[in-house]
């Protein structure tokens, strides 16, 4: 067991809150969160629906291991059908609320329909109602949280919310909880503020109990802690640097995209690396990071907590941006520092700060601003349309662009749609670095081969989350493959997705896998629900995950011609670093990655495929 | 030798796999709602604290009790509240100067640490050594040794 064997499913529209026992079968089947979620989404939604229309569903799930001592089993996943890519939308979050609501005693809630006015939902243990919001809206996750807390209360109360970005419905809002984690990429922010749907507030005293085998549980949980304290990344690099610690090796390895991916090296990575947030600030003699911190149950503690320098342009007269708080991690400092080319530390933090805020993906909207410099260095946007001179590297431009985009303001509301659809308004749809509408990540896809295909062919759009082959490519985890080379890629893309597919789904982080395996998954799932999640089983159950994932797409409207990349990155080499020279190779490794995953020549299921992984 | 739980805040991460060990020795749950030791989060300052009770030699709670319900674990030290005879008057709530003995709604009861008859489940459980289980004498060893190393390495006055 360790499921907590109930359901909340809530409709908007009726305003009404019920109870039902969790499928027991899917369960099996899909094991939880990403997995199960994303079961009971597509049995129940139309692929076909407008993502931002009350006939889409939004679901927060939790995984079996989700508030055990598991490490890491603190996550939870908020999936719906995407805005920002029409596709499967999946984003997991760390922090405390998928801890509390499943000691709450529930494994996930279903939102459908729509709210007529802004509620939100209390979960107090077994009672669950809708609440009015019409005092949240139009507040921060900040404030909301301290208004929720003060109103209960109760201090111990946990959110999960949207800013203002999610109730205007930016195609990259987030789901925020705990004031600085969040579900943040696909836009499930915006799904939530379609609804009218403000938070979650959850507050659950009974706790996660039914272990299936408490000795065996026991027993692989503390032989796994022990790997990830032993391990390099997990032991050391992470709880030392963060995510962090890979700005100066990506870069090193020519794989950092740099100014709209023009670049693959950027001059000022170190400027804004680990190695910078720990070093004494000239202007205050302060270090940028104050401590690590560690979501729920975590023993590896990547994340960063950091303070501003007070005097710094952008929070000179803000106090409120002052104390300790969260970030950066590598994907942002990259977005907003890199992919920009702007290497100004603390503006990348500030501007951090308002993602949090306010709930954005600074991923997507740091490379939507990457695009958007572009085109006026292109002379195709004007610093009079923009409202600044966004001119590469500027971080006054960027950050004036951030407040404009979460405060949705001035041409803050066209960068809330997106690179994608920026771009092609302007008549440059070319120099939007994304595959199915969401913008890639920060490795660049030409250096690292591999990533690139798993930026193709990732279920959600552009994502490194999907398929995580820097492990192998760069890191040498669990072995060392050459980025340079698409040979052999297709099927460690396959392996690395099916297996991430499996993580996601138990309540653990996929950042374990710096140190782990499905072997190292299995006992602790085993102890937990039962022997059936043998290592084999959890592979077989990863892949069907993916393929139930690829189905939907394929229902959707997606097809073979979707899994691409930007002519950028199959047709303008790299220009410096060990990968100078080199384009991604897609079109080489795109049928051997279909042949490996049994689908068609148009990128749909096989009978056969369909018929093995049971779907 | 007796020992005592030793607590270093900056080595917190704020994991709760401190209170999630407490509630499950105690309740077979995980749950920090449960949980007889709490790690404060101060998000301002990024600090995290987890704090419980410190088995007071000359205990408030025990001196208070109406009923004589909280003695003393002749083996551990610890003040450790019979169940049977708490009568759920609160009284020792009200007389621990630290706030960490607390009335539980579902039994009727107080509850508080006991240090798990010798092996406390929090200590065992804490990735990062900022709970510890050492001889009651020597709490500041560690602190001494860093001291220490930091004295022995300078120069030489002379």
């Amino acid at each position: 067991m360790s499921w907590a064997g109930k359901i909340l499913r809530v409709n908007l529209t009726a305003g009404t809150v019920k109870s039902e026992p969790l499928n027991m079968q899917w369960a099996r089947d899909y094991i939880g969160s990403r997995g199960l979620g994303t079961k009971y989404l597509v049995e129940e939604v139309d692929a076909t629906v407008d993502p931002l229309s009350a006939d889409n569903k939004i679901i927060w799930a939790t995984g079996p291991l989700t508030g055990t001592m598991a490490s890491t089993g603190g996550r939870y996943t908020v999936i719906t059908k995407g805005p920002l890519t029409g596709a499967i939308a999946c984003s997991n979050s760390g922090g405390y609320w998928g801890a509390e609501f499943k000691m709450a005693g529930w494994d996930m809630v279903i939102f459908e329909g729509k709210s007529a006015k802004p509620v939100y939902l209390y979960v107090n243990d077994d009672t669950a109602e809708l609440r009015d919001a019409a005092h949240l809206w139009g507040k921060s996750v900040w404030e909301t949280e301290e208004s929720l807390k003060k109103g209960l209360q109760d201090p111990l109360v946990r959110v999960s919310s949207i800013g203002k970005a999610g109730e205007n419905q930016v195609l990259f809002a987030a789901v925020v909880n705990d004031l600085h984690r969040a579900a943040g990429r696909s836009g499930v922010g915006a799904v939530m503020g379609s609804k009218n749907l403000k938070a979650i507030a959850v507050r659950g005293t009974k706790g996660v109990g039914n272990i299936k085998n408490p000795k065996a549980f026991f027993t692989a949980v503390a032989e796994k802690k022990k790997i990830l304290a032993e391990n390099g990344v997990t032991g050391q690099g992470l709880p030392a640097y963060g995510t962090q610690v890979l700005m100066n090796v990506i870069n090193e390895v020519g794989a950092l995209p740099t100014r709209n991916h023009r670049d693959n090296q950027f001059e000022g990575a170190g400027d804004i690396s680990a190695e910078a947030m720990v070093t004494p600030r000239k202007t205050d003699g302060k270090k940028h990071l104050v401590t690590n911190q560690a979501c729920f149950g975590c023993t590896i503690a990547c994340g960063r907590i950091s303070k501003l320098d007070e005097g710094h342009f952008t929070v000179e007269n803000k106090p409120q941006y002052w104390g300790a708080n969260g970030g950066l991690e590598y994907e942002a400092a990259w977005a907003l520092g890199a992919a920009n080319g702007v290497n100004d530390l603390e503006a990348l933090q500030y501007v951090n700060l308002l993602c949090n805020e306010e709930g954005i993906d600074p991923i997507s909207f740091g490379a939507t601003v990457g695009a958007v410099m572009e085109l006026h260095q292109m002379g195709v946007l004007t610093s009079e349309q923009l409202g600044i001179d966004a001119t590469f590297g500027s971080a006054k431009a960027l950050a004036f662009l951030a407040e404009e985009t979460v405060n949705g303001r001035g041409f803050g509301k066209e960068i809330g749609q997106g690179s994608k659809r920026l771009t092609a308004k302007y008549g440059h749809p070319e120099l939007s670095m994304s595959s199915k509408g969401q913008e890639f990540p920060a490795y660049d896809g030409r250096a690292i081969q591999g990533i690139g295909l798993a930026y193709a062919t990732s279920n959600r759009g552009g994502c490194h989350l999907r398929g995580y082959t820097i492990a192998s490519e760069v890191l040498g985890i669990p072995v060392k493959t050459d980025p340079l080379v698409s040979e052999g890629k297709p099927e460690l893309v396959k392996a690395f997705q099916d297996a991430t597919a499996a993580f996601d789904s138990s309540g653990l982080c996929i950042f374990t896998t710096f140190a782990w395996g499905l072997p190292d998954l299995a006992p602790q799932l085993q102890g937990a629900c039962g022997d059936e999640f043998t290592t084999e089983e959890l592979a077989h159950i990863g892949e069907r995950i993916w393929n139930m994932e690829r189905d939907f797409n394929n229902r959707a409207g997606f097809t073979n011609k979707d899994d691409s990349l930007p002519k950028r990155l199959l047709e303008e080499a790299c220009k410096s670093g060990p990968a100078k020279g080199k384009v991604n190779e897609l079109g080489a490794m795109l049928p051997k990655y279909y042949e490996a995953r049994g689908w068609n020549g148009d990128g749909t299921l096989k009978a056969e495929t369909r018929k093995r992984l049971g779907l | 030798m007796q020992k005592v739980l030793h607590i270093n805040p900056d080595k917190c991460t704020g994991c709760l796999q401190c209170e999630m060990a407490c509630s499950y020795e105690n309740y077979q749950v995980f749950a920090p709602a449960k949980s007889r030791i709490k790690v404060f989060d101060f998000h301002k300052t990024g600090k995290k604290v987890p704090y419980t009770c410190t088995q007071c030699a000359e205990a408030w709670c025990l001196h208070a009790c109406p009923v004589q319900a909280i003695t003393v674990d002749k083996n551990t030290g610890a003040k450790v509240v019979n169940d049977a005879t708490c009568v759920g008057c609160k009284v020792c709530t009200i007389a621990c100067p630290f706030g960490t003995v607390n009335y539980v709604q579902e039994t009727g009861k107080v509850q508080k640490c006991d240090l798990c008859e010798g092996n406390p489940a929090c200590a065992e459980a804490c990735p990062t050594g900022a709970i510890t289980y050492v001889d009651a004498n020597w709490t500041g060893l560690g602190k001494m040794a860093d001291w220490a190393n930091k004295l022995g390495n300078q120069p030489s006055a002379a």
